[in-house]
């Protein structure tokens, strides 16, 4: 009994000791100076804690550092996560724990929900992704959602790194025409039952249908961009519910069992399960192609109405141990010669969020010259871009849509 | 010295535990600042009561678990009761071994291929029954989680199988099995009357640990369980992976009910065991003496051969797939093999294997050290310790870990002491020493005592008895320990994600991550890589022994087991 | 080495117990006052289950102690003049020889031999050449380096003796040491072993069940209670 209080107190004075231990500090950078950036960046290392799940995005990230390393001596290491989840759940927990500086998280691959919850617990460092020198390359008027994140106003506290656009895809081979619409799916469903399905909410990719559903059928699309309101809500909602009532007797499983996430969708596609899918990048389609995971005879396209695009970001936590390491290397994701590289299929195929006009000559060129790859679509092929609904309703919708669909009957 | 050992072990294993605990305590009762959560309350557990389908996730849970355990329990008595002592369960013993090291999601994934619609199983008999699309059956994710207990029987039975065959030298299973046969009665029932009552409460603690363990997984329920609801403890992990980061609360709060689920699933176990025991006495003394046990008997083979045949093939798929290149249905096998994945691996590959190696042989090593001297404490001092302290290290065998995962994060982010490889090793032994301890506790304590005392009359200190006599009388169980301890490391993955803060990228970090992609030829490669090390390491358990006592036959008996 | 002689008493004075007593659990298991001399045999006999074994393991310093072993001692065990109590197993120079010849698997038969051999013996020359001697004078020259699975029981027998000597003890405790032999060793080994007790004036406490040691002993044959 003594001499398990003895190791209790020895452990409760390391607890103290350490606590009483300053963390190593890391001044915020100056972002106004950049030269001043730059000098602090040097040496440092950067733990970007990015998505792992696509050896050629991990591939990717690891070529941005080997360039950043050369050019400013950071070192970038990626920690790759099977969830962002988790990155925020570091944070979190340091922020529990009173880390309020040399954090392990330097920089998060994130958008959306992340991103909000992120804002709104005060766990972000910043502003300062406009004052970056390549900020001036994107393209704020025309992709309005570099500075919206999910209609949440960026603020300058992420930095936007690619574009993303709902696209559907399908095997040429077994099917000659697809629905190019809501109620065209419903209608082919009908008549090929089972063959397709959505991840199951809240998964990202799942909420992201329900999204497109619900943006195409609601009466007035402007209410999605403004907060949900309660007193509303189930008039505006009731379409979705309606359709998914017809919706799921006719799914895959008869709705009795859900994919788990969108990278599923393309197993499953390979695995003739289904006959359409859906993902955030035509061109991600072209790279499984390239990788093998999908037959050649695979295409992407588009909804006529068109479809969801939102931007993702990289973030820098506000108690990064290497903030101006992080600002300089979201800075060169950025720049044109990453974004050129990003696009090209054959290192990634996700597109670009510069504005092409604002871009120099010879950059353009390159950019136009680009082989997007067998299934990506062209920018003439994407459409119209629909924005993202308000966080509000989306968690409305995933809520409800547990209710009535998330347990088998 | 070594008396300080057992108490030292206790803090060390305790201390963060508790800890743990704590921390996922409060914020079920609403107290988490950093999310603005000041006061006491109860929202969460209401919160948790109002979500749709808890009452089916429970179920599912504790059902699942002691269904899985049951069946695993009775395949592994049934099969020693059939066939122990023949050179059959020597080869099958062989068989079931090497499943020890393929981590539980790389099981999982083999076995969730071979039994999907789109699977193998199903290629194999498509052409015959003229398929070109898969039969749209549930069999993976069925809604009462068959798939999920077959996975999780497959590879309890070889760790079952490895425990009971650690306990049955100090049950004297050999000599009574032969008597009882000379009453008459048939192998299986009189190894079920006579042996099992004797080496049932040695092999309790690792049965309640695959209890504990089959009540609260999570990555293999992801890959093969329901999920329309999913068990509790892949929602309580879909909880706290919500961006919404007041979804925390509910996730505590589910994580308690997730322990208490875990006490209520032991709680009937422990019912169950005291019936058993009733029936099992009546059955005992009526004699009857089960002559015909021909069929009992290759059922029981049967039933061995089969969980071990799913293994290994669903690995086989792994394999496969990992040289796939484009592979669709119906077709067997791939049309193209390309090695393109694993070229493009194979230069991460040092780093990553060294990181695991050094992270699992620090943990092993003082995992060992601890354990040992724990045990030869017992044998000088003559004291057993007590079952309190027993309880207290078998805890986190016995508690879901996501039960307090987050709090031991906040703990050791606290303390400064994360982000090292020394709290990566220190967590890692908080789950690693169990596992040791069950290993070697049972070897340990049936080494004959007659030879620690014929030496120490003849003069040796009792350090050079433990050098010199004891231990190498032990060489093969403790190597096994280190191997299913060096097991348990690698395939750890939110402690080191967590606590290591991703600075180190071992095996299964990167495994897990790439799971996330959906590629199953990543999942494939990334599924044998888990396993090198492992099996390396029983490999070395049974190799070093034989080399190093090949002139030795009197080792043979030491080196059985 | 903590072995200190009283002045007063002569060194070879054999092993005493005196008024030793040992109880299980409140029940009576061993109560004997006895001296045996240097070279004497005393045959301790007894239904089984009545503590012999216990008896010989408090002489030998390997009786569990503590509260929850059960067994509560009493008494005084004395060799030489000096009072055993309180001397940990290694320091008492008591060898004793079991049913099993517990040889370690893991050692050859010179190796069994060498763990035996004091340390104070040195150089590795030395230590084999005691080593050959003794095994020459049990009979099994040349067999240092073989494996003590290979041999028979006999000749085990016959290298646990061996080894026991080696250690140098000053009383050795024989548990039924011939039981597991069978009948034709059964003489050998036990005229062997009386006959190198009483070479190097050993007092030997010896327990068995079996009438034929006692006689052949030809010493007091004593009940432990």
């Amino acid at each position: 009994m003594r001499v398990f209080l003895a190791g209790l107190s020895i452990v409760a004075g390391l607890a103290t000791a350490a606590v009483a231990i300053p963390a190593k500090a890391d001044p915020a950078p100056d972002i106004g100076n950049w030269q001043s950036v730059l000098d602090q960046a040097r040496g440092q290392t950067v733990y970007w804690h990015a998505w792992g799940g696509e050896p050629r995005i991990n591939d990717y990230i690891a070529w941005a550092g080997a360039q950043v390393q050369e050019r400013y001596g950071i070192n970038v290491v990626q920690v790759k996560l099977s969830d962002t989840a988790d990155a925020v759940a570091k944070v979190l927990s340091e922020k529990t724990a009173g880390v309020d500086d040399g954090g392990a998280v330097d920089m998060i691959w994130l958008n959306g929900e992340n991103f909000a919850a992120m804002k709104r617990n005060d766990l972000l460092f910043g502003p300062w992704a406009e004052q970056t020198p390549n900020f001036a390359y994107v393209d704020v008027e025309g992709k309005p959602t570099v500075i919206n994140d999910f209609t949440i106003p960026t603020m300058g506290l992420e930095a936007p790194w690619g574009m993303a656009q709902v696209s559907f895809y399908y095997d040429t081979a077994r099917l000659d025409s697809v629905p190019r619409s809501a109620q065209e799916l419903l209608e082919w469903l009908v008549k090929h039952p089972g063959r397709f399905t959505y991840p199951q909410p809240p998964n990202y990719m799942g909420s992201t249908f329900l999204k497109q559903i619900l943006t195409e059928l609601v009466e007035n699309p402007k209410v999605l961009q403004q907060p949900a309101n309660q007193a509303d809500a189930e008039k505006v909602l009731a379409p979705l519910w309606g359709y998914l009532e017809d919706l799921q007797p006719l799914l895959w499983r008869n709705g009795q069992a859900y994919p788990q996430n969108g990278a599923s969708l393309r197993t499953m596609m390979a695995d003739n399960e289904i006959d359409i899918a859906f993902s955030f990048s035509s061109g991600e389609v072209s790279s499984a192609i390239e990788a093998m995971e999908l037959p050649d005879t695979v295409r992407s396209y588009v909804f006529d109405n068109g479809t969801l695009g939102n931007t993702n970001f990289v973030a820098i936590p506000y108690n990064a141990s290497a903030k101006a390491g992080a600002v300089v290397l979201a800075d060169f994701l950025m720049s044109p010669e990453a974004q050129l590289r990003k696009q090209d299929p054959q290192y990634w195929g996700a597109d670009t969020v510069l504005a092409m006009d604002k871009l120099p000559a010879d950059m353009q060129k390159a950019f136009a010259d680009l082989d997007l790859g067998i299934a990506s679509l062209s920018p003439s092929e994407r459409g119209t871009v629909l924005p993202e609904p308000h966080p509000s309703w989306m968690e409305l919708v995933e809520t409800e849509w547990q209710k009535r669909y998330g347990v088998a009957q | 010295m070594l008396r300080f050992f057992p108490a030292f072990t206790l803090i060390l294993m305790i201390g963060p535990v508790c800890a743990g605990l704590i921390g996922t305590m409060l914020p079920a009762f609403g107290y988490l600042p950093a999310l603005g959560g000041d006061g006491i309350s109860i929202d969460p557990w209401r919160d948790l009561l109002r979500q749709p389908g808890l009452a089916i996730s429970v179920r599912l849970s504790l059902v699942n678990g002691l269904v899985a355990t049951l069946i695993s329990f009775s395949l592994v008595m049934l099969f020693c009761a059939a066939w122990q002592g023949t050179r059959i369960f020597a080869v099958m013993q062989r068989l079931l071994s090497p499943i020890l090291s393929v981590p539980h999601a790389a099981a999982a994934f083999g076995l969730a291929f071979l039994i999907a619609p789109s699977g193998w199983i199903v290629r194999a008999v498509a052409p015959f029954a003229g398929w070109d699309r898969p039969p749209d059956i549930v069999t993976l994710h069925d809604p009462m989680g068959i798939a999920l207990i077959a996975g999780l029987v497959a590879k309890e039975i070889p760790f079952l199988l490895l425990m009971t065959l650690a306990a049955l030298p100090q049950a004297d299973a050999d000599r009574t099995r032969q008597v009882v046969l000379t009453f008459g009665y048939g192998r299986v029932v009189g190894w079920l009357k006579a042996v099992l009552p004797r080496i049932y409460p040695q092999i309790r603690l690792p049965v309640l640990a695959v209890l504990a363990y089959s009540t609260s997984v999570v990555d293999v329920a992801m890959i093969l369980g329901p999920t329309t609801p999913a068990p509790l403890a892949v929602r309580i992990l879909g909880w706290l992976s919500d961006p919404d980061l007041s979804h925390r609360f509910l996730a505590s709060a589910g994580a308690m009910l997730q322990l208490i689920l875990v006490l209520m699933a032991i709680v009937i176990w422990r019912g169950g065991e005291k019936l058993a025991g009733f029936w099992g006495r009546v059955w005992a003394e009526g004699g009857m003496r089960g002559r015909r046990d021909g069929t009992l008997r290759r059922f029981a083979a049967g039933a061995a051969i089969l969980s071990a045949g799913a293994v290994f093939l669903g690995l086989a798929s792994l394999m496969v797939w990992s040289f796939a290149g484009y592979w669709s249905f119906p077709e067997f096998l791939p049309r193209s093999f390309s090695l393109r994945l694993w070229m493009r691996e194979y230069d991460m590959l040092g780093a990553i294997l060294w990181t695991t190696l050094v992270i699992a042989v620090l943990s092993v090593m003082v995992a060992i050290a601890l354990v040992l001297g724990c045990l030869e404490n017992e044998t000088r001092r003559f004291q057993k310790p007590g079952q309190g302290a027993m309880l207290l290290i078998y805890l986190p065998l016995l508690m879901p870990q996501i039960s307090f995962m987050f709090g031991l994060q906040v703990f050791f982010t606290g303390i400064g002491l994360e982000r090292t490889l020394i709290s990566v090793a220190i967590v890692h032994l908080i789950f690693v020493l169990p596992y040791v301890f069950l290993s070697l506790a049972d070897p340990f304590r049936a080494l004959d005592p007659r030879y620690g005392q014929t030496a120490l009359c003849l003069g040796a200190s009792p350090a050079r008895v433990f050098w010199r006599v004891r231990l190498p009388l032990l060489t093969r169980a403790v190597l096994t320990a280190c191997a299913v301890g060096l097991a348990v490391s690698v395939g750890q993955y939110l402690p080191t994600l967590l606590i290591g803060a991703g600075r180190f990228a071992t095996v299964t970090t990167e495994a897990v991550a790439l799971a996330s992609g959906g590629d199953r030829r990543m999942i494939g490669i990334y599924g044998l890589l888990q396993m090198i090390l492992p099996f390396a390491g029983f490999a070395l358990a049974l190799l070093i022994p034989a080399v190093v006592f090949r002139q030795r036959r009197g080792m043979a008996d030491h080196n059985r087991v | 080495m903590s072995r200190t002689l009283n002045p007063d008493s002569t060194t070879s004075s054999g092993l005493e117990l005196r008024r030793v007593s040992i109880r299980l659990n409140g029940r009576g298991l061993v109560d004997i006052d006895i001296g045996i001399k240097p070279g004497e045999i005393v045959t301790l006999m007894g239904p089984s289950g009545s503590g012999k074994s216990s008896l010989l393991a408090h002489i030998c310093g390997t009786l569990p102690s503590g509260r929850a072993a059960g067994f509560e001692v009493g008494g005084q065990v004395v060799l030489n003049g000096m009072s055993l109590d309180g001397l940990a197993p290694q320091d008492r120079h008591v060898g004793i020889l079991f049913q099993d010849d517990l040889l370690f698997p893991h050692l050859s038969v010179g190796g069994n031999l060498a763990f035996a051999l004091p340390s104070t013996i040195r150089g590795r020359d030395e230590r084999r050449q005691r080593i050959d001697e003794a095994l020459e004078s049990a009979g099994l020259g040349g067999f240092t380096d073989r494996d003590p699975a290979t041999l028979s029981g006999g000749q085990r027998a016959r290298v646990a003796l061996m080894r026991v000597l080696l250690s140098e003890p000053d009383a050795l405790l024989l548990d039924e040491p011939f039981s597991k032999l069978d009948t034709e060793l059964r003489d050998q080994i036990r005229t062997f072993v009386f006959d190198q007790a009483r070479l190097r004036g050993l007092p030997t406490l010896m327990v068995t069940h079996d009438p034929e040691d006692g006689a052949a002993a030809g010493g007091r044959i004593v009940n432990p209670v």
